[in-house]
């Protein structure tokens, strides 16, 4: 184990001395950043789809909508997250002669493909909701989208709230790609750190450490927060 | 007030509605009884268009509510409805509960003339016949102001005036009711329709909500309602229409229809209930 020892000693070195924790720390803040925005862009895109999917479909419109969130949905789901991330980055970017720091491109990739995801986790939200609440706010003449956002949403949001929770958890963990089109994140501060004290043992288990505690805090939030929303059930 | 001319209502091929005619006028309150699955409830959902009617129309006002082609939400505002299992809106205290419609659409107004007025401003920069302004006499916090003075004034009507702040899920079933009964008066309906809206409550509190309904009628609300409570269709109709498979069987006075039955199916159905 005396090589261990060293090995740490090594590590300590760059981690500490020669500043590799700026970018830990940096990378820590990239992959909450993009997780949370991705999220956040998540539920918007999510909430409108379900809500889309779930109108009355005898006319038009609502069907062309509905298609093309399936095509959406389809893509989203069916191909890796990589592959969009450099779908985005290295073909759609320069088609448009655009340049985007790297960081915002994987905030929007992780929010486009978390919509997705979230809007079958809302249609199921929404569809927990009684239709009686659809049809009172209906009934006053609020109309069908008004209804939604004011009445039914919110319920649905807080019947779905352990499973965005848990959605976030997945995002987190995906993050960890992002450096395949240079957003910094934890994976590239460790391997700098590697790189640099030709030792890549200790970096990447303490980033494997990071994760999985962020991961665990996380998910004792989740864990908190189900169980406050099950208590303010039974007052019912 | 509302005309009803031949409504049909088809689910699949279950026809539930078989073609109904009738008048409902201002003023007037009509009682709908009938079996279970008779359609009775199909024909008062479709009265303000929260069934689409498979065919036939609905004139209230002058206009065909049931052509798909207008903006029903406008004409939903002057009906107010209230259901068997109370429907308030959980995410919201009673008082928000009041307020929302009322806020929402005068808001909704408001934000639509102001547009319209900034168009017309640009207009008459150009136009030589000056077109008039909208006339803008209130503000945002004016409305919320109105609607919540409104709204406890409604509820102090009802005794229920502490419970402004609390949540649904912590009232009794009359009280949900009684206050399903005010947010549709917030919005000074021109006609109420009840779906039977006594038939989800503990048997001890029937009374509170039966009096507050009485007591809207006797205000001189025209009102259509779906009920069991034969006593109280009695006591509180001006007429009373009886249905049996999608179709108005018999209609009279309170006095005709439950002292005098004429049709067979009518009196087969009060000797069971009565
Ligand atoms: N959304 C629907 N889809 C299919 N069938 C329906 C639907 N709503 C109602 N029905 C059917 O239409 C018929 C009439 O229903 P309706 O609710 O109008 O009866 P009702 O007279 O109100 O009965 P009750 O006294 O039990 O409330 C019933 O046979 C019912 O099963
Ligand atoms: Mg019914």
């Amino acid at each position: 184990m005396g090589n261990f020892e060293k090995k740490l000693e090594v590590f300590w070195k760059v981690f500490y001395e020669y500043g590799g924790y700026t970018r830990v720390l940096t990378g820590l803040r990239n992959t909450i950043y993009i997780a949370v925005a991705g999220l956040v862009i998540g539920i918007i895109i999510g909430t409108i789809i379900a809500v889309i999917a779930v109108f009355p479909k005898y006319k038009r419109l609502p069907r062309i909508l509905d298609g093309i969130c399936k095509v959406y949905v389809g893509f989203f789901r069916g191909s890796p997250i990589v592959v969009q991330l450099l779908l985005f980055y290295f073909v759609a970017l320069p088609l448009f002669g655009s340049k985007m720091p790297s960081l915002n491109v994987c905030m929007i990739v992780f929010g486009l493909n978390s919509g997705a995801y979230v809007s079958e986790i809302m249609r199921s939200g929404i569809l927990s909701v009684d239709p009686g609440q659809l049809e009172a706010a209906r009934a006053l003449g609020l109309s069908y989208g008004v209804s939604m956002m004011k009445v039914v949403v919110p319920q649905a949001i807080k019947n779905i709230l352990p499973t965005l929770g848990n959605e976030f958890i997945v995002l987190i963990k995906e993050t960890s790609v992002v450096s395949f089109v240079g957003a910094a994140d934890l994976y590239v501060a460790f391997n700098y750190i590697g790189t640099n004290s030709y030792e890549f043992m200790v970096p990447y288990l303490v980033m494997a450490l990071i994760y999985i505690v962020l991961v665990m805090f996380i998910a004792m939030l989740v864990k908190l927060m189900e169980r406050s929303l099950r208590r303010s059930d039974r007052r019912n | 007030m509302i005309d009803v001319i031949d409504l049909k209502k088809q689910y699949g091929s279950l026809e539930v509605l078989r073609g109904i005619t009738n008048t409902i006028r201002e003023g007037e309150k009509v009682a709908v009884i009938g079996p279970s699955g008779s359609g009775k409830s199909t024909f008062l959902r479709c009265l303000n268009c929260l069934e689409d009617p498979t065919s036939g129309q609905i004139i209230f006002e002058g206009v065909d509510i049931a052509d798909m082609k207008v903006d029903i939400n406008i004409h939903r505002r002057h009906m107010g409805m209230v259901f068997q299992q109370f429907n308030l809106f959980n995410n919201k205290t009673v008082i928000e509960n009041i307020m929302l419609a009322p806020v929402h659409i005068k808001t909704h107004d408001l934000r639509v003339k102001k547009i319209k007025n900034f168009f017309i401003k640009i207009r008459n920069l150009f136009a030589k016949n000056k077109k008039e302004l909208y006339v803008i006499n209130t503000t945002k916090t004016k409305i919320r102001e109105e609607a919540r003075e409104n709204a406890l004034r409604l509820l102090r009507r009802i005794g229920l005036e502490d419970k402004a702040n609390v949540y649904p899920s912590t009232l009794s079933g009359g009280q949900k009711q009684r206050i399903a009964i005010i947010r549709a008066l917030a919005m000074n309906p021109k006609v109420m329709l009840f779906d039977e809206p006594t038939s989800a409550l503990d048997p001890e509190m029937v009374g509170e909500v039966l009096d507050l309904i009485k007591q809207v009628a006797d205000e001189g609300m025209t009102m259509v309602i779906v009920t069991h409570e034969m006593g109280f269709a009695r006591e509180v109709a001006t007429r009373v229409l009886f249905m049996d498979e999608g179709r108005i069987v018999e209609e009279n006075t309170p006095e005709e229809i439950f002292n005098n039955p004429q049709h067979p199916r009518t009196k087969e159905f009060l000797s069971k209930v009565l």
